[in-house]
């Protein structure tokens, strides 16, 4: 087949997938999943993009969310400059990233214009601090859902266990800063995974 | 409050920010107990209840869970002009808080993304690559479990605050193990609090 490349396409992606036909189309797709995301936009921009647009194969979005998890930065703002800039390069980029965020900024500042007019009465108070605590569950709760995921991890479970328990100790109890908690525990966890994915490789490169 | 911020405070508030964005490996959320150490604990930029407002507001509000950051600026920007007289001042105050932590915490991070996406893409089978996302996954777990107990105990460490944490646990364990929706937790969240029960 006679190819007419585009840049930033990638090379194993069927020239038959579908793809957004222009800047606004990717804006407003991603405007759409903003808007539908409380509380999280990953679950929604998986079933959109994925699921319904067929913009991403399930592997390619598994692909590129771990990139996006690896990077520091909001995740979901990652996602969105990866995808954008993989079918328009940077203008791409930062079209996706703009849908993702306009709308949404406006509501929230609205939102909390509104509560500045009665943020004296004590019954709003008390709602916001019943709001802050269900969103400190959630907030856990995600933790808890990726912990699971620790099971497949190269570590093993015991270093897992002990990386999570200094972790939290250091965070929570001793108020550590995060760059050095990143750096250290980071680092020896980075490090353990090296030396084991190595041994992993030569237990299978052993057997035929 | 009536901090008056000047002009180095707004660039101390920049690169706080911009190195937090360097340092949210997981999400900006993983962030918070640095920027509660930061904003609220040394500058007292903000007080404990807005600071935890804006993680509130943010999180019923649709989008990014980062937004909560642009609340933080505009809250810092309203503290920063309350000496002022009222009037647009506080509005360009507030704007300038939005704008200015925005930056902050995008700019570093979509800058290195732009660059390292393209890369580990072409690299994703190498072993250091591997590592360090393996190696990471468990500081990144913990640090949204720290996140949950510093925004739960915010309001206070001694024990007359047991329904908080109570209502914190009872939604980690709902948002873990059923599909129910988030906006039902929340709203019953408000209620609790508007009738002073937590």
């Amino acid at each position: 087949m006679a190819s007419n490349p585009t840049p930033n396409t990638l090379p194993d992606t069927p020239t038959d997938q579908p793809r957004p036909e222009s800047l606004a189309a990717l804006f407003w797709a991603f405007t759409a999943l903003a808007l539908q995301g409380f509380g999280g936009v990953v679950a929604i921009t998986q079933r959109e993009l994925v699921d319904k647009k067929k913009w991403l194969t399930p592997a390619q979005f598994l692909e590129d969310w771990a990139v996006a998890q690896i990077l520091p930065g909001p995740n979901v703002v990652n996602l969105s400059l990866m995808i954008g800039d993989r079918y328009f390069g940077v203008r791409g980029g930062m079209v996706a990233l703009a849908g993702m965020l306009s709308f949404p900024l406006v509501i929230v500042l609205l939102l909390a214009a509104l509560f500045a007019g009665v943020s004296d009465s004590p019954h709003v108070q008390g709602a916001l601090r019943g709001m802050g605590a269900v969103a400190a569950g959630m907030i856990a709760a995600t933790g808890l859902k990726l912990f699971t995921a620790l099971k497949q991890n190269v570590l093993g479970m015991t270093v897992c266990y002990a990386l999570v328990a200094t972790t939290f100790i250091a965070i929570a109890f001793l108020h550590l800063p995060l760059i050095w908690v990143l750096l250290s525990l980071g680092g020896i966890g980075g490090l353990w995974a090296y030396r084991q994915l190595g041994r992993l490789e030569q237990a299978s490169a052993e057997q035929p | 409050m009536s901090t008056i911020l000047s002009a180095t405070d707004w660039l101390g508030l920049l690169t706080n920010f911009m190195a937090l964005s360097l340092l949210a490996v997981g999400g900006a959320i993983t962030t918070v107990p640095d920027m509660h150490r930061t904003l609220v604990n040394q500058h007292q930029w903000l007080t404990d209840s807005q600071f935890n407002a804006a993680i509130a507001i943010a999180q019923a509000a649709p989008g990014p869970n980062v937004l909560f950051v642009a609340l933080m600026g505009w809250q810092v920007g309203l503290n920063a002009a309350s000496g002022w007289a009222a009037g647009w001042q506080v509005w360009a105050s507030a704007l300038l808080g939005v704008l200015v932590s925005m930056l902050g915490i995008l700019l570093p991070s979509t800058t290195l993304t732009f660059v390292a996406s393209r890369w580990a893409h072409q690299n994703r089978e190498w072993r250091a690559v591997r590592a360090f996302k393996q190696g990471l996954a468990p500081v990144v777990v913990a640090l949204l479990m720290a996140t949950g107990w510093i925004l739960t105990t915010a309001q206070g460490t001694s024990v007359t605050h047991w329904p908080i944490w109570l209502l914190t646990t009872l939604v980690a364990i709902l948002v873990w193990r059923t599909q129910l929706h988030l906006l039902w937790l929340l709203g019953a969240g408000a209620v609790l609090g508007w009738f002073n029960l937590i």
